[in-house]
């Protein structure tokens, strides 16, 4: 028998990711309230991906759409050096 | 045809008085009625810090409205124009509201969302609470939700 490389992984467990947006039935997200949406981006004031926040697509649009709404009329910043 | 909502954000410079930004808002509101447009709702957050210089100025004035009006009247455009032509006017935004919008800001009217978040006092009075949770109902698990 040809010995085979046994590639032990262990998993890293993490609790499974979820849309916050569809969790708790928000359906509007308003551009107006910045804190809420600082957390959907990161510290240089760029929007985070999907895959860390867990938002689903049709709420990452929105998501999108807000910020840079409240970016426009200066209520978030369109570049930052340390935001949080 | 049915009315639409608009949703029309003005930033405008912190060197007036008060009272002339109260006047400056008095003409936008005038053209808003004037144009066939129904006001609903109006907000001034004050003299509001702003997350970047416009202009060279660090704070502003920021004015809401929300007005319904018919969709294919050119009222937005009007205000936009006259926004334009305004100095004093940084920035503006004018977006029509779907009906989630629309119920939201009916919502956020009435105050519901206050009470949620402990930032909310540090933060001005401008940053309003909490984005909207669907039905009146679920209002409680929405809050629970935000610090996640």
């Amino acid at each position: 028998m040809a010995k085979r490389k046994r590639y032990t992984r262990t998993p890293i467990i993490r609790p499974k990711k979820y849309c916050r947006f569809k969790k708790s039935g928000i359906k509007y997200i308003d551009y107006k309230n910045p804190d809420f949406l600082m957390a959907f981006i990161n510290e240089q004031g760029k929007l985070l991906p999907r895959r860390i926040t867990g938002t689903s697509l049709k709420f990452q649009r929105k998501v999108a759409v807000a910020v840079k709404r409240c970016r426009h009329i200066a209520l978030l910043p369109y570049v930052a050096d340390q935001m949080k | 045809m049915a009315k639409t909502n608009y949703e029309s954000v003005v930033v405008l410079t912190p060197v007036l008085s008060e009272k002339m930004m109260q006047e400056a808002v008095l003409s936008f509101e005038k053209l808003i009625t004037e144009n066939g447009g129904e006001l609903i709702h109006k907000e001034n957050w004050g003299l509001t810090k702003m997350a970047y210089p416009i202009q060279k100025k660090t704070t502003g004035f920021y004015q809401i409205f929300e007005f319904a009006a018919e969709p294919d009247a050119e009222i937005v455009d009007k205000l936009e124009l006259a926004y334009r032509r305004d100095e004093q006017v940084l920035r503006y935004l004018c977006i029509k509201l779907d009906k989630h919008a629309a119920k939201y800001n009916e919502r956020r009217r009435n105050g519901e969302f206050n009470k949620p978040k402990v930032k909310e006092t540090a933060a001005p009075e401008a940053a309003k609470p909490a984005p909207k949770p669907a039905p009146v109902a679920k209002a409680e698990p929405t809050t629970s939700n935000e610090e996640v």
